[in-house]
């Protein structure tokens, strides 16, 4: 296959970055997209040019380091993630657009590499059952049932990509925490500081700078482990109850 | 040099109890004097650094990655192993124990896999505390499955997922003691360097990666949890960051390393597509409990997994279950692997490039319907699907074995301590629990027994010891020499210019241990390897070209220093397969066989852990024996026929 790349460059976060256009010749329907841009970076050392950086890791879709924003979606036109999409998904001489994600909270840090650290704060400042390591109840002391535990493994399946910040029109981040909350809220472990943690993460969540939810459901469309937009619905109800029981929060927003 | 695994007096059981008793404590008002650094943080290295910070200790933690909870722990996928016996159904800790020593073909310490069996039972707890979602059953308690041809159900497991939801649990209280202010969090930040200075490891020079800041960081202890060294083959199923990098100059500072050449091959992955391959996909294990493995009897060159079905069944080989016809499919993982390499060394492996086998459900799906098997292994079908563009429905899977697992790493005594006072080693960056070949669902275990449940309470003594005013700034000479070896090393990188790029001579560097170090090994393909290594190191040095700067984001200049320890530790490897003139679990000599052609072991002259000490540049280095001593299991030979 041939296809031509349309892809964003940038030096760092301070500089102004350009889309730069690269004909690609040798293409193999069975690469992976991140094979094809491992293969087209080879190209460029050769040449002398600084290849192109991305992030990515596990390679297996779990670990939710890739992040390009491929033809207007992230993670391409499947509903996965980058590392699992495959170049016989494309036509033979088309032109694919890669873009890092897009998001105030998310900075670029180089070419298609971003910043995501604002989820690990939104998860420090409640994503936990506080419980230190030892003097815990045997584990069949708490039973739960097959339904609530499937349905927080559900939620817990979050892989923290950031693709549903990258589809949101709004760059929210509501179905990222949405899924922290909910799999906690519906796990008796989380029970004792639900409230708390509502409307701390949710702090967070605007303190980082993403944007509302106004229900357009893309991020829904475009997780790559269909995390599902009820986790929102949840979020929304676990905090609405707990603005009104009034936990006090000081952490950049709430009161 | 001396070195003692330090393994406590007394009977099997109660050795860990009394030992933990004999190990000084330190005062709950003077713990946060003392400063601890994690490197890594999977399971083992979030497991320690929150139950330290949650202890009290001051802690700094470091990963490459954007964030802790990329850690390559979080691929893991079928379960963890723990003697809970919620099954009834025989198991004990004595039996986990004595399945795991068994499974590492004897070549591990008693006590410290029996402490691993012991502490097994509470990491669930622990896990379940803190909202890790396992499988359960309909009455609300845990479920549990057989793992690994395990003959009891020990294994916990959240779908196929398991290692993500467990990271994800360390991470959650982790993160907690980020937001409580005892653990201060480095992220995508390298470990270059151990400092070392009157033999107690006092600090770590790092690299920022987006700025690439050279930086000191002192402490009373160093922590490594960096994982496994499998990227070696440069083909692997380890996450592409994986490196050795934080081992390996450690190991140059003066800790050793045990058992490099034992590498675990995993039977069941997707095979290579073409020379762009960049990474090995794992299929879970459990599949050959439905699937049988098979070959056609005569070569057929390019068969492709469609046209499996104009094979008849009288021209089929199903190998597994001709040689081994009491565990037939389920042999274990090297086993399996050997097997399958042997067909297509004798040029009857299948698809384009011969080097696969067929995985077939075919009658499976005869026999108890498709949607049995789809509920069964749906997610592994579709993932297969998506990978390859076949369908496992219609046709055979094709699979070939890949590198999986180190079980080699660091030495470590009892108390997890390196041969380098100060200087930890956690997870599968140490060698102790898994011996010549690890268990299904055995690694979490270990990951996050050393992190929660040992390492609390070995660190204590040697801090406690140390006291909390034997601390060097990062003002000492050391520091500054350890600064100064960095970067000299980035500035050769980037000065060569070469005209080979780091992953080609990656690649090179790991077809050669592929095919000389890898499932079956012999004194002539080693000695060409160790050669061929040897030139492929003056090579890089030569001719590797590094593109940017250091005072950037630079994944080329990233990769090409850990390539370059890769290119050391692949000798060393060679070496101690050489010395090692025995087989035994993932390491076949084969000089050393059975008349069946079975892996032959030799107790009297190889029951021994290989540590080996660096002794400088281009040094040959020097072999050290921990010997190993059985007071409760009885040696016996694996046979699966």
């Amino acid at each position: 296959m041939k296809i031509t790349l349309k892809v964003w460059r940038q030096k760092n976060r301070t500089t102004k970055g350009e889309f730069k256009t690269y004909q690609h010749e040798h293409v193999s329907p069975d690469m992976s997209f991140l094979e094809m841009m491992d293969v087209l970076n080879t190209e460029l050392i050769k040449k002398g040019e600084e290849p192109i950086h991305f992030d990515h890791d596990c390679r297996e879709g779990i670990c939710g380091m890739c992040s390009m924003y491929i033809n207007g979606h992230p993670h391409g036109p499947l509903q996965t993630t980058t590392c699992q999409l495959h170049m016989r998904t494309f036509k033979d001489g088309e032109t694919i657009t890669v873009e890092p994600w897009r998001a105030q909270a998310f900075p670029v840090i180089k070419d298609l590499v971003v910043d995501r650290s604002a989820f690990d704060r939104i998860q420090q400042a409640g994503g936990y059952v506080s419980v230190n390591t030892g003097g815990v109840p045997d584990a069949n002391e708490i039973p739960i049932s097959k339904n609530i535990a499937d349905e927080a493994f559900d939620s817990a399946a979050c892989i923290g990509c950031g693709a549903c910040v990258a589809a949101c029109k709004n760059s929210s981040a509501m179905l990222f925490v949405s899924a922290k909350v909910s799999q906690f809220a519906l796990l008796p472990q989380g029970h004792a500081e639900r409230k708390e943690r509502a409307e701390k993460m949710v702090a967070q969540m605007d303190a980082e700078g993403f944007g509302n939810c106004s229900n357009t459901k893309a991020c829904e469309a475009e997780c790559p482990k269909a995390i599902s937009v009820s986790n929102i619905a949840r979020l929304n109800r676990e905090y609405f109850s707990a603005m009104v029981s009034s936990y006090k929060v000081t952490v950049g927003g709430g009161e | 040099m001396k070195f003692e695994s330090k393994t406590p007096e007394g009977p099997l059981a109660e050795k860990w109890t009394k030992h933990k008793f004999n190990l000084k404590l330190v005062n709950p008002a003077n713990k946060r004097k003392y400063e601890v650094i994690v490197v890594g943080t999977g399971l083992a290295g979030a497991s320690a650094a929150a139950s330290l910070a949650e202890l009290g200790y001051n802690v700094k933690a470091f990963c490459f990655q954007d964030s802790p909870r990329r850690a390559h722990s979080i691929a893991a996928q079928g379960g963890i192993n723990a003697a809970k016996n919620y099954q009834n159904d025989g198991d004990s800790v004595y039996r986990l124990f004595y399945d795991t020593i068994k499974g590492g073909d004897y070549r591990s310490r008693e006590a410290n896999v029996y402490r691993l069996a012991e502490v097994s039972v509470n990491i669930i707890d622990q896990c379940v505390a803190q909202g890790v979602p396992f499988a359960r059953e309909y009455g609300g308690l845990l479920a549990n499955r057989s793992f690994g041809g395990a003959q009891v159900s020990r294994t916990f497991y959240a779908r196929g997922q398991t290692g993500q939801q467990l990271l994800l649990g360390a991470y959650s209280a982790l993160n907690r003691q980020i937001a409580n202010g005892k653990v201060k969090m480095y992220t995508r930040t390298e470990m270059l360097d151990v400092v070392v200075t009157d033999g107690k490891a006092r600090g770590i020079i790092t690299r920022d990666l987006v700025t690439g800041k050279i930086e000191a960081h002192s402490a009373h202890a160093v922590l490594l949890c960096t994982g496994g060294y499998g990227n070696v083959f440069y083909l692997s199923t380890n996450a592409k960051g994986s490196n050795v990098t934080a081992a390996w100059r450690a190991h140059k500072k003066g800790a050793l390393f045990a058992n490099p050449c034992f590498t675990q091959i995993h039977p069941t992955c997707i095979p290579v597509s073409g020379d762009h391959q960049s990474k090995l996909t794992l299929m879970s294990e459990s599949l050959r409990n439905d699937g049988r493995v098979w070959v056609p009897k005569t070569a057929h060159k390019g068969l492709k997994a469609k046209e499996a079905a104009s094979i008849p069944e009288s021209d089929r080989d199903y190998f597994l279950e001709r040689k081994y016809p009491s565990f037939g499919n389920l042999v274990p993982r090297d086993v399996a692997s050997r097997n399958g390499k042997m067909m297509c060394d004798e040029g009857r492996g299948v698809g384009a490039t011969g080097l696969a086998v067929f995985l077939d459900f075919a009658d499976a799906i005869k026999r108890v319907g498709r949607d049995v098997i789809s509920a069964k292994y749906g997610n592994l079908f579709d993932m297969y699907k998506q990978i390859t563009g076949d369908d496992p429905y219609e046709m055979p899977m094709m699979i070939f074995p890949a590198v999986h697992y180190t079980m080699g790493g660091l030495w470590v005594d009892y108390n997890l301590m390196t041969s380098v006072p100060g200087l930890y080693a956690l997870g599968e960056a140490n060698y102790s629990d898994h011996g010549a070949n690890r268990l299904g669902a055995s690694a979490l275990m270990q990951g996050l027994a050393d992190g929660y449940f040992v390492i609390p309470y070995t660190i204590g003594d040697y801090l406690a010891h140390l006291g909390w005013n034997d601390k060097v700034g990062t003002d000492h000479p050391a520091f500054k020499e350890a600064i100064d070896g960095v970067n000299a090393k980035i500035s050769k990188l980037l000065s060569i210019k070469g005209k080979k790029t780091v992953d080609e001579l990656h690649r090179e560097l790991g077809l050669t241990l592929w095919e000389h170090c890898g499932m079956s090994r012999n004194e002539e393909g080693l000695k060409a390897a160790k050669k061929k290594i040897q030139e492929l190191r003056a090579d890089f040095w030569q001719n590797v070209n590094v593109l940017g700067g250091s005072n950037e984001l630079n994944m080329e200049l990233e990769k090409a220093g850990r390539v370059a320890d890769f290119m050391e530790l692949g000798e060393l490897m060679v070496d101690d397969a050489l010395n090692r003139k025995e087989s035994c679990g993932c390491h076949f000599r084969e000089e050393s066989q059975t008349p069946e052609g079975e892996a032959l072991r030799i107790d009297s002259d190889y029951a021994f852990s290989s540590a080996w000490e660096y002794k400088g540049e281009n040094q040959p280095e020097e072999l050290h024996k921990e010997e190993l001593h059985f007071e409760n299991v009885k040696l016996t030979q694996r046979s699966y026929k």
